[in-house]
């Protein structure tokens, strides 16, 4: 894992913790975890590009396909899951923000392996 | 609980809980997920490499139309769908699963359902158990 990479997949864990949280104690998405679901988004949008760069520039056997996808969908994910939770009028927004945030992680974590050839 | 619950259909005139509401939002999400990540791989795998392993990445791609039925059908309110898609799933699961482990030749890549879902945490051999304990819970009558 990169430092970045491990950064953001922590700050999504800490996110899917609070919504979980919030899910718990019966209460609706707030405005703080839209704000961290925009600044996450905006760092793993910087990090798909940075990762597209380097990924032109690179001559290693990377799967390619797989790694723009993953990068495409982790950015996506974030702002899905926080439209989502805007829309549903209950705890269950806070429940499905909490999928999307456990989900990006993964997909850091499968994204070093693709850029190592695993 | 109410006294006199039918099991397979409901009293005349009672309402069923949505399928996709409430913490199904959150089981709507989930399969939501398996079936855009089974979708994107099942198609990379057979653009690209299916005379690797044809009969692998022909179940990916059965394993991705599975999760993608149950995901809207969930989300429709569509019990008698998800009750096929989630038991096909579950079917899919344990017998691909065990395929995988007794005829390894036939898989030398993995798909979603390899190993019981090994390589995605097992999440794929809970899924369907989940899916239809919520199936039935919201199947029964509502109070009042």
């Amino acid at each position: 894992m990169t430092p970045v990479a491990s950064a953001l997949g922590v700050a999504c864990l800490l996110l899917a913790a609070w919504s979980g949280l919030r899910t718990a104690q019966d209460r609706r998405v707030g405005g703080g975890q839209l704000l961290a679901c925009a600044a996450l988004t905006l760092a793993l949008l910087a990090q798909a590009v940075a990762g597209f760069v380097a990924l032109a520039v690179s001559d290693r056997a990377v799967d390619s396909v797989t790694f723009v996808g993953y990068h495409l969908t982790a950015v996506a994910l974030l702002p899905v899951g926080a439209l989502w939770a805007i829309g549903e009028r209950s705890r269950w927004g806070n429940g499905v923000l909490a999928v999307a945030a456990l989900v990006v992680p993964v997909l850091l974590v499968r994204l070093v392996q693709v850029w190592d050839g695993r | 609980m109410t006294g006199t619950r039918s099991r397979r259909r409901p009293p005349e005139g009672a309402t069923l809980a949505p399928t996709g509401q409430g913490a199904g939002r959150l089981l709507v999400a989930v399969y939501g997920v398996f079936a855009i990540s089974a979708t994107a791989r099942a198609g990379v795998q057979l653009a690209t490499q299916f005379d690797e392993a044809p009969v692998a990445y022909l179940l990916s791609a059965v394993a991705a139309a599975v999760y993608v039925v149950a995901t809207l059908a969930l989300a429709r309110d569509n019990r008698r769908l998800a009750w096929a898609a989630i038991g096909l799933e579950l079917v899919g699961v344990l017998a691909v699963g065990a395929a995988s482990v007794f005829d390894v030749a036939a898989f030398p890549d993995e798909t979603v359902w390899s190993g019981f879902g090994r390589g995605y945490g097992y999440v794929p051999l809970v899924l369907p158990f989940v899916g239809l304990a919520w199936l039935v819970r919201t199947g029964r009558a509502r109070r009042g």
